[in-house]
């Protein structure tokens, strides 16, 4: 025991390191799996309070670029309006299945393999994991974490996210992942050889989870080609999103989320 | 003494705002950034308890990982670069460093610009290969490793410069 002691004493650098080099690598391992960094992430109070006075003063830069955006969905949905009956189906005013919420990004990567945004709204205003992130635009991606006042979204463009996707002209529907190697192109996996693609076709979202409603726009095809077993696609989307240039963000609750869990669960 | 336990806090919270607020999103080319944090491992003073170095860097590298949402790669490379550091000052300055404090401003320029670089070198492929976390995209790493190792080498070589103390 004594030698032992003695040892630990002699080489106390050594044993410090080890200990800590072991400690980075398993929290880099465990965070490379989907929904595990519990604990170490942006969504913190003190990170994300850093994150909010930087933001405070670069969101200046982007003022015009932003007012140019809101303008334009602001445009758009005045002419549907306009362009809509009055009369619209009483059932949609009694109950509304998604309600969005508006967020701001207080920070944004996309050069890393996993990316991740930290956004300014948290358990406060009722955001738990799994809602939808969305730009006027497209999509952005999915709430990973919250905190009291911040969450985490797993960003499109990181390796762990996987989106439920279709072909807005066919219906014919498959998974939307990234292969880290542009931050305004990612891949769309598991559509069937027998469906007729052409360039530019519009890519939405399925709607068969809870998280995104159907027919949110996601980009269009840039090019496609058939994987090693020649039965399925592998298609390169362009997204509609510039993702290197986030500000102001909507997030989709679903309010009948509750509802289809519990059906799923009865399933299984 | 006091003074130079301040100096390395201030230099600790100095370039870790740096790092995550400004070269963290600077993306040259697409996804060249450099990591200027690891001057505050570069030139912490040599005569110096190694436990409380050790530990302080991990502390720096775990800081920018939680910023970055980068697991442990930032901790884990900064430990073992703190830890192999003595080996690498040997190296490079000879044996004396052992025996005196050494001010990096009045080093030899081309011994600092080998410490400087075999260590970010050493860095920055640790910390590609545990953020890519892939042994097919060995070339990827590589890559990434060359390019970010040249602009944190430049930058590094311009702050010691910069802050460099010299009586003229």
């Amino acid at each position: 025991m004594q030698q032992l002691f003695n040892f630990f004493i002699k080489n106390k650098t050594f044993v410090l390191f080890l200990l800590l080099f072991s400690i980075a690598i398993s929290i880099t391992v465990q965070s490379n799996e989907f929904h595990r960094s519990k604990f170490f992430n942006s969504s913190n109070q003190l990170t994300a309070n850093v994150y909010g006075l930087s933001h405070g003063i670069s969101q200046y830069f982007n003022l015009v670029k932003e007012n140019q955006l809101l303008l334009e969905e602001n445009s758009r949905l005045k002419s549907k309006q306009f362009n809509q009956e009055i009369s619209t189906s009483i059932d949609s005013v009694l109950r509304q299945t998604y309600s969005l919420i508006p967020a701001q990004v207080y920070k944004n990567s996309y050069a890393q393999p996993n990316n991740y945004l930290t956004i300014n709204k948290g358990l406060t205003d009722s955001i738990v994991e799994d809602f939808g992130v969305i730009t006027s635009k497209g999509i952005v991606g999915i709430i990973d974490k919250s905190s009291t006042s911040y969450s985490r979204v797993l960003s499109i463009l990181n390796t762990n996210s996987r989106v439920n996707v279709k072909l807005k002209k066919t219906n014919h529907f498959g998974t939307l992942t990234w292969d880290t190697k542009a931050p305004d192109v990612v891949q769309l996996k598991d559509i069937q050889d027998l469906v007729k693609l052409t360039k530019g076709d519009s890519i939405v979202t399925s709607g068969f989870s809870s998280t995104f409603p159907a027919n949110i726009p996601v980009g269009t095809i840039k090019s496609f080609r058939l994987n090693d077993t020649k039965d399925l696609y592998i298609i390169e989307v362009k997204l509609y999103n510039d993702m290197t240039n986030l500000e102001h963000v909507y997030l989709i609750k679903n309010n009948d989320s509750n509802e289809l869990e519990t059906l799923k669960e009865t399933n299984e | 003494m006091n003074n130079s336990v301040f100096l390395n806090m201030l230099r600790f919270f100095g370039l870790l705002l740096l790092q995550v607020l400004i070269c963290s999103n600077i993306n040259f080319l697409g996804y060249i950034n450099p990591y200027i944090y690891l001057l505050f491992i570069l030139v912490y003073p040599t005569l110096n308890n190694r436990l409380s170095f050790l530990f302080s860097s991990f502390l720096l590298g775990f800081m920018v990982d939680v910023f970055l949402d980068s697991g442990g790669a930032h901790a884990a490379a900064s430990v073992l670069i703190a830890y192999i550091r003595p080996l690498f000052l040997k190296f490079s300055f000879g044996a004396a460093y052992e025996y005196q404090a050494i001010k990096f401003s009045n080093t030899d320029f081309t011994q600092r610009v080998v410490y400087f670089l075999s260590l970010i070198v050493i860095h920055h492929f640790v910390l590609f290969f545990l953020v890519i976390f892939n042994q097919n995209e060995m070339l990827l790493i590589l890559k990434q490793t060359f390019y970010s190792s040249i602009f944190t080498l430049l930058l590094c070589l311009l702050f010691t410069s910069l802050f460099s103390k010299k009586q003229t």
